[in-house]
């Protein structure tokens, strides 16, 4: 099971929750969140652009550290990880 | 600002996209006093809006983009009291495409004789096309994968698809504009897309006269002589009288040829206003003085428009999309600025007021009468 923990933008997309738990035993980043937007496709399009890359201004913890400092999307994730979806502090 | 009730035929909407949200500004049919809403999608900006009064309904549509979450097409068919919350981003580019989307420029309802056709510009320079009412959107294949499309390039804007002009008269024919690009005519039902640039300079590039990769502003046209289009040029202000296989220079009496806004009169062909801004480099009124310029002689001559604007230590600019005009007689014309001014004219450009001084940052005005 990995635990996915959402900003409150994004729980509309989630029937109102702030936490999303899938079952999936191991692989990649990229393979978790498919598996995550199997149920819940509309966090996936908010996450990933169309063409399947991490949108500029989000950002991806693996527990405390960014995928973009790990392995970006083939960041391996296993049972019991938890992702949490950060939007950067940013905007004008 | 006096409060107007009522949601009755004739009354005139003001859909006012900023940086921060958009706007929904409503008076009747005498436009004195306005209702300006709270914003809608806080914190988003909106590029492009557009009211959609065929078929029997009242739709209103809004380009969103999140800083964060992308961007999406929503719709409002109780005059923005409730919008869609599309669960899925609604305009996207096809799997295999490389492309993203950055942002919608542009929405433009189809032609009358079929009410569920809407069309979308997009960035990167992408048209789109909607057969529900624009609930869901498809790329053109034709300008997806136009053989010149990997020497388009961005303009300040970004790479942008802002202008769609349909024929009334010839479903096969409609064109588009983009920054940078040029001005591109299909008619063939969007198959195939030519470049008619021919006339328009590319000041910027060291051949100033290409087949494509002008940098085109805005493109308008009326109607009832929709061969013939008005175009504001990043430098040039041009007409063609044949659907842009020429175009010539119209530039006659105005103090810059450089701007974004253009706008078509609702009911005269030879009408069309424009603010001309002082250059590239100084993107702002020429003198500091606020004046909309019009032709009422298809181009051959341009007049001020001044009339209730600031003409000291105005330092503004009109964005692509930032004017607008209703289908009221005599016509309301209006324009937003990127410093928060949204401005109207209930006598044609003759006079104008302020609607509101403090609003964030205009992207896009687009005016409508409730079921006219």
């Amino acid at each position: 099971m990995i635990t996915f923990v959402l900003p409150n933008a994004l729980t509309p997309l989630a029937r109102g929750l702030g936490t999303v738990r899938v079952e999936h035993e191991r692989g990649t980043m990229r393979e978790a969140l498919a598996t995550l937007g199997a149920a819940n496709p509309g966090i996936v399009d908010r996450v990933l652009t169309e063409q399947g890359d991490v949108r500029e201004h989000v950002n991806l913890f693996l527990g405390e550290e960014n995928i973009r400092f790990l392995d970006g999307l083939a960041t391996p994730v296993k049972d019991g990880d938890t992702i949490v979806v950060v939007p950067s502090v940013s905007g004008g | 600002m006096a409060q107007q009730k009522g949601r009755g035929a004739g009354d005139v909407l003001v859909l006012v996209g900023t940086t921060k949200g958009a706007f929904v500004v409503r008076s009747d049919k005498k436009r004195t006093t306005w209702k300006i809403g709270k914003p809608h999608f806080p914190g988003e900006s909106v590029y492009a809006m557009a009211y959609d009064g065929r078929g029997g309904r009242h739709r209103l549509l809004a380009a969103t983009r999140s800083f964060h979450w992308g961007s999406v097409i929503r719709t409002s068919d109780d005059f923005g009291k409730t919008w869609s919350a599309p669960d899925r981003q609604n305009v996207k580019f096809p799997e295999g495409s490389g492309l993203s989307l950055v942002q919608v420029w542009q929405i433009t309802p189809g032609p009358e004789s079929d009410p569920n056709l809407l069309w979308c510009g997009a960035e990167p320079h992408a048209l789109f096309e909607s057969r529900d009412r624009g609930d869901t959107w498809t790329a053109v294949p034709g300008i997806l994968n136009h053989p010149h499309r990997p020497k388009w390039t961005p303009g300040g804007g970004g790479l942008c698809l802002h202008t769609i002009v349909a024929d009334p008269l010839n479903k096969h024919r409609m064109a588009v504009a983009m920054s940078t690009g040029g001005f591109y005519r299909t008619d063939d039902g969007g198959e195939s897309w030519n470049a008619r640039n021919v006339g328009v300079r590319a000041q910027f590039l060291p051949n100033k006269h290409p087949e494509f990769g002008q940098c085109v502003h805005k493109v308008v046209h009326h109607p009832s002589r929709p061969e013939r289009l008005f175009l504001q040029n990043h430098w040039g202000l041009y007409r063609s009288d044949d659907w842009g296989d020429k175009w010539k220079d119209i530039a006659n009496g105005v103090p810059s040829d450089f701007g974004f806004a253009m706008q078509m009169h609702p009911h005269d062909p030879d009408t069309v206003y424009i603010v001309p801004l002082e250059s590239d480099g100084f993107r702002c009124v020429p003198e500091a003085k606020l004046r909309v310029y019009r032709t009422k002689d298809g181009g051959k001559s341009w007049k001020p428009l001044a009339k209730g604007l600031p003409q000291k230590g105005a330092y503004e600019c009109v964005l692509r999309d930032g004017m607008s005009a209703d289908t009221h007689d005599p016509a309301g014309i209006y324009f937003g600025t990127r410093s928060g001014k949204l401005y109207a004219s209930n006598d044609e450009g003759a006079s104008w007021a302020a609607i509101s001084e403090t609003l964030p940052s205009i992207c896009c005005v687009k005016a409508a009468v409730i079921g006219g």
